[in-house]
């Protein structure tokens, strides 16, 4: 493919771009308010917010198709969103409530949405990593061809799953497209305290036998085009690609984090690369968005998740038959 | 019926499985080209080719990975642990990922997948090899946790575990891989999970055993039986679920119990066992429930300490007395 800049050929149609630009906005509302009932302490546990990342997963979902798979780790829920789950099964599931996405089961971690081929939030650093090539593997034994697409952040590189992971990967050229969130931050520890290089690329790409390519993630249509690229070597047979998307995680690594690690002055500057901000940009100086329709954007953007809250605050708990319920698919036989 | 090894037996189980299914496909270290580190899955390569029997890397925590991903969307993996003590390698996956797929997706995504392999204290193979791993597996929901030890309840047992649409711990014995028995030829014969099996009827004492144990636990009844002990000895083929009905019917009828098993006792089977039986059946028991365990230390590579560690026959007959007061 050759390289284009986003100015001299949108990866896109006009219609796509606001989609996206609407994704990004559902995801950072969602995100904004779910802090907000989290402090409320309607949403319990861990929660791990999404704000700032958003180019990165509505970019590379939104070149899918839909019968492909998405994993993803714990910081789930943008993730969700962009691949089309109702925001209000999201919330419901944040708040406990049987109408959630995993039936108040999961939570914030670990959503959960076969319908829409989202293979998971799942929360142990690194575990997923071989299920995506797992299901990769199950697309070439049935003569498929849709494509796994597989995230995880920058901590994740560290584990021996992700390294097994790739290897496998590779050798048996399966159709899985890695994608290595690079926040900067492992939890609390920065880059270059847990990685001997900051470029990813050379960990987890050559290395392993596939392309490693790094991209800006907060530039969405470039984060596309790279994407695709990966997209149509794991369909043609080709195997595994690896994409380094740097970026930056606006909130602390979850709820509970002050975030003393890092400096005033450093997230200033990457609030500058904000990809919302810098996408609305873009779709103006394009003259593909005006000022009356971003506003209305946002107006229902607002009311969606609102909805959402009021759907998710207002829906049932799950009744205390279900705690031994979905448990093994053979009727389940307490041990007690 | 024919007369098969153990690992024949296996062997038949799988073979049957795929050529019934072809989802079904086995995926391990070393079991098509080499026919299997311990010979299981010999000339399933040749009959089946390398699309489903599958070398990996030796990456415990990367192929069991694999495995529950495929499972997620429909294959029905064989994943086959050279030794169940290579199993702690994936422990991550099997406990978080195949256990709870099912449970935290709210039942979207299910995980029909069996880990098998061969365990125990098999013969100077030292404390990383020598793994029984059934309590730590057991303890877990989510997932079921099965224990041949004939040749005709392994392959039916694998085959039941094969069609389950659960994730099955499929746990061998090294040293019942070349044991003889009687198979039946039947493509349908399954052992149904969570069935224990009397293999010695008796009506003095109860003696709770499965996997390897069981042929210690058989030899020290025809002991006791020299002696008038008539032992009753229950096979319990699927540790979890427990047939505690089988159990229990067994005790109301003897009134005494000892439970024999190759693994450590400090939260054991054994131990979990025992408790089940005191909470429904405390009144039938006319003594405590004893049991005979494996030696509460790192397994020993010098052959005189590994017998040591082991229960045998003399320490069975002293405990079935001490339950019996004679």
């Amino acid at each position: 493919m050759a390289q284009t800049t986003t100015e001299a050929k949108p990866a896109v149609t006009r219609n796509q771009a606001v989609g996206w630009l609407r994704q990004m906005l559902l995801i950072r509302r969602f995100e904004e308010q779910s802090a907000k009932l989290y402090q409320q302490q309607k949403i319990w546990g861990f929660c791990h917010l999404y704000s700032g990342q958003e180019a990165v997963a509505v970019g590379s979902i939104g070149v899918l198709r839909e019968d492909d798979y998405v994993f993803t780790a714990y910081r789930d829920h943008g993730h969700a969103i962009a691949r089309g789950m109702d925001p209000k099964a999201g919330m419901a599931e944040m708040l406990g409530k049987a109408p959630g996405c995993s039936k108040g089961k999961g939570g914030s971690m670990h959503f959960f949405d076969a319908e829409k081929g989202f293979m998971g939030g799942h929360a142990i650093v690194g575990s997923h990593i071989p299920l995506a090539a797992g299901v990769a593997f199950a697309t070439k034994y049935k003569g498929g061809d849709q494509v796994t697409l597989c995230y995880f952040g920058d901590g994740a590189m560290d584990q021996g799953a992700l390294h097994e992971a790739f290897n496998i990967a590779s050798l048996w050229k399966l159709p899985v497209i890695y994608i290595v969130e690079n926040n900067l931050m492992s939890m609390g520890t920065h880059l270059h305290r847990h990685s001997w290089t900051t470029e990813l690329t050379l960990r987890g790409g050559p290395a392993y036998g596939m392309p490693g390519t790094r991209v800006d993630g907060n530039d969405i249509e470039e984060m596309a085009r790279v994407t695709r690229e990966a997209i149509r070597r794991a369909r043609a047979g080709e195997g595994p690609s690896f994409i380094e998307a740097m970026t930056y995680r606006f909130r602390g690594h979850s709820m509970s984090d002050p975030m003393k690690y890092r400096s005033k002055e450093e997230a200033d500057k990457a609030k500058e690369g904000d990809p919302i901000v810098l996408y609305e940009s873009l779709l103006r100086d394009r003259g593909w968005i005006d000022e009356a329709t971003l506003q209305e954007m946002h107006e229902k953007v607002k009311a969606e998740v609102e909805e959402a809250i009021e759907f998710a605050e207002t829906a049932p708990e799950p009744s205390l038959d279900t705690l031994y319920q979905d448990i093994t698919v053979a009727p389940y036989i307490p041990q007690e | 019926m024919a007369v098969l090894q153990y690992r024949e037996a296996l062997r038949q189980a799988m073979v049957e499985e795929m050529e019934r299914d072809d989802r079904v496909f086995l995926m391990g270290e070393e079991v098509a080209e080499y026919n299997g580190a311990y010979k299981v899955s010999q000339g399933m390569l040749d009959q089946f080719g390398p699309k489903r029997i599958i070398d990996t890397p030796i990456s415990e925590n990367g192929f069991a990975g694999i495995g529950i991903g495929a499972a997620m969307v429909g294959l029905r993996p064989i994943v086959e642990f050279m030794t169940f003590s290579f199993s702690y390698v994936a422990f991550d996956q099997l406990v978080n990922n195949a256990a709870n797929m099912r449970y935290m997706s709210g039942g979207q995504f299910s995980v029909p997948i069996v880990f098998r392999g061969n365990c125990g204290i098999a013969g100077s193979l030292g404390a990383t090899h020598s793994h029984r791993p059934e309590a730590l597996y057991a303890h877990i929901p989510g997932l079921t946790v099965v224990m041949p030890s004939t040749p005709a309840d392994a392959k039916g047992l694998l085959k039941a575990a094969i069609r389950s649409d659960d994730p099955v711990i499929f746990i061998e014995h090294e040293n019942l891989l070349g044991d003889k028995g009687e198979v039946p030829d039947d493509k349908d014969f399954v052992v149904p999970i969570g069935k224990a099996d009397v293999k010695r009827p008796g009506n003095d004492v109860t003696l709770i055993t499965y996997s390897r144990m069981l042929k210690v636990t058989l030899a020290a009844a025809e002991k006791l039986a020299e002696d008038g002990i008539d032992a009753e000895v229950i096979d319990l083929r699927s540790i979890r679920p427990l047939d505690l009905d089988t159990l229990v019917a067994s005790v109301t009828k003897t009134h005494r119990a000892v439970i024999i098993e190759e693994d450590w006792p400090y939260c054991g089977v054994g131990a979990g066992i025992s408790d089940r039986i005191m909470q429904v059946a405390f009144d039938e028991l006319d003594a405590p429930i004893r049991r005979v365990t494996a030696k509460d230390t790192p397994i020993p590579y010098t052959r005189v300490l590994e017998a040591a560690t082991l229960p045998d026959v003399a320490k069975i007959v002293a405990q079935v007395r001490d339950v019996l007061y004679r």
